[in-house]
């Protein structure tokens, strides 16, 4: 019963968009060159299926396999910046450093150094979701109550066993909420990365439509992607969702 | 458990430079119940981490020795006002995290027992959200004494229960850690009254002994010396203050 309303509201969401958009297009009598209605979006969609699946596949392979790297190593990051207090001071300023360089900006270089292959679109998702994930989980696990932490103290715990089986388990919420924004924006890395080289991918199918003047072809892809990011995104949220109940106290 | 030792805490401890307290000399006794009040801020509780071997953010000068000689780490089990428990496990995950965070084997039966005792039966896979108030201050103690140490720290242990459930817990606590040395910090004359063989109040001048009944804790509440000895300690209390 829950479900069916959701697909409900969901479809009266879409509705209602569709609606505006074409209401929009109506109105505006803008060429269907520079904006085209949902119709001919929907018609170029169909009719370009099998190239438009062939190329999100490259770009969702590219997404997935960059956001579980990112995640690896944003996690790897925190326990190591967690454990140390030399790392904690040599790398903390790194990583914010690293973070206030635009990853836009040094798309052009990573092409130059991985090619117009998966690989340089890997890494910009990988660069794009570490600092949100890295700093998420390290600030949990530094904010494991004080309490806890003079218990495990009293009970005689090593550092290893006080990280594994208290301070982890009462960080999982924050990586949570960390995941959540890596999910929203590792869909960007992929497609930057696209749009600045590559020969295959959903970013790549854009730039050459957008050469073609084919906005339809523009827009059914914008489709793709944003429906896949929707879904990515409920995904991983169901996920943290789980997460939080197990580990978080409920109401806390 | 090996014959549980006194602990005895001699010195002086500085805040910035200046006294917490003067110089004291805190005996807990052996096996003995000692309880520790004072105003907030007075130092009991910084007393109390000082033999826990926690931070207390006091310079402390001074000494503090066990009977035995030997050191007191490792032979300390402590319970604070928060119940402490990990809200992903379940009672029993609870009562054997010491075994775990020291990576020793836990002996389940033992804790089940424990659990049993600690009037939690039936809720031994049950997670703490799921428990009372009271209840997870009883799989609290039950986790202190799976640790099974000799000389076991209480920090207000019982000031967040409700007076019925309090009462309870102190009667349930005195029963199950008899025998061993304990040392309560408190902010309840009643509950001194009640559970120990030596009260002391602490302040900036140092420590002194409050009175209390010659029986033997536990006591009952309603108990007209141990009622008594509650309202004298209160009295004491107001004018240290």
């Amino acid at each position: 019963m829950r479900a069916l309303m959701t697909v409900l509201r969901i479809a009266a969401v879409f509705a209602f968009a569709t609606g505006l958009w074409q209401v929009i297009v109506w109105l505006t009598q803008v060429p269907h060159f520079i904006l085209p209605g949902p119709g001919r979006v929907a018609r170029q969609l169909w009719e370009s299926r099998a190239l438009i699946a062939e190329n999100a596949q490259v770009t969702f392979l590219q997404i997935i396999v960059g956001l579980l790297l990112g995640t690896l190593l944003g996690v790897a990051t925190a326990i190591q910046l967690a454990m140390s207090n030399v790392s904690r001071v040599l790398m903390r300023p790194v990583l914010i450093f690293a973070q206030a360089v635009p990853v836009f900006a040094i798309a052009p270089i990573l092409t130059l150094w991985l090619g117009y292959g998966p690989a340089s679109k890997i890494v910009m998702v990988v660069l794009i979701i570490y600092f949100p994930v890295a700093s998420a989980f390290f600030d949990g696990l530094s904010r494991t109550p004080q309490g806890h932490l003079d218990l495990a103290h009293v009970m005689g715990a090593s550092g290893l066993r006080q990280l594994l089986h208290l301070r982890i388990p009462h960080a999982l919420p924050s990586l949570a909420s960390g995941l959540r924004l890596a999910a929203v924006a590792s869909p960007f890395g992929a497609v930057i990365g696209e749009w600045v080289g590559s020969s295959q991918g959903l970013g790549h199918l854009m730039l050459l439509s957008s050469g073609r003047a084919q906005t339809d072809m523009m827009f059914a892809c914008l489709f793709v992607l944003a429906l896949f990011t929707v879904l990515l995104y409920f995904l991983i949220d169901k996920l943290g969702v789980m997460v939080v109940s197990r580990y978080a106290e409920p109401g806390a | 458990m090996t014959a549980p030792p006194s602990i005895c805490v001699e010195g002086e401890a500085l805040i910035a430079g200046a006294p917490l307290f003067a110089h004291v000399r805190l005996d807990v006794r052996a096996g003995q119940w000692t309880s520790l009040l004072g105003a907030s801020g007075a130092g009991k509780s910084t007393l109390l981490r000082l033999i826990a071997g926690l931070d207390t953010g006091v310079e402390f000068r001074g000494s503090i020795t066990a009977s035995d000689g030997r050191p007191l780490a490792g032979r300390v089990a402590y319970m604070a006002q928060s119940d402490l428990l990990a809200p992903w496990l379940d009672v029993v995950g609870n009562v054997v995290l010491g075994a775990r965070l020291r990576g020793e084997k836990a002996d389940i039966d033992r804790a089940m027992e424990l659990i049993e005792r600690a009037g939690l039966a039936g809720h031994a896979r049950q997670r703490p959200h799921t428990l009372s108030g009271g209840q997870r201050q009883r799989a609290s103690l039950a986790r202190t004494l799976m640790e099974d140490r000799p000389v076991v720290l209480l920090d207000e242990p019982f000031s967040a229960l409700d007076a019925r459930t309090r009462a309870e817990m102190q009667e349930l606590a005195g029963e199950m850690l008899a025998g061993r040395t304990v040392l309560l910090v408190t902010h309840e004359p009643g509950e001194a009254a009640r559970l120990s063989h030596q009260a002391l109040l602490i302040s900036a001048g140092g420590l002194r002994p409050l009175p209390l009944p010659d029986s033997v804790p536990v006591r009952a509440f309603d108990d007209a010396a141990t009622l008594d000895a509650q309202a004298r300690m209160f009295r004491l209390l107001r004018e240290a203050a």
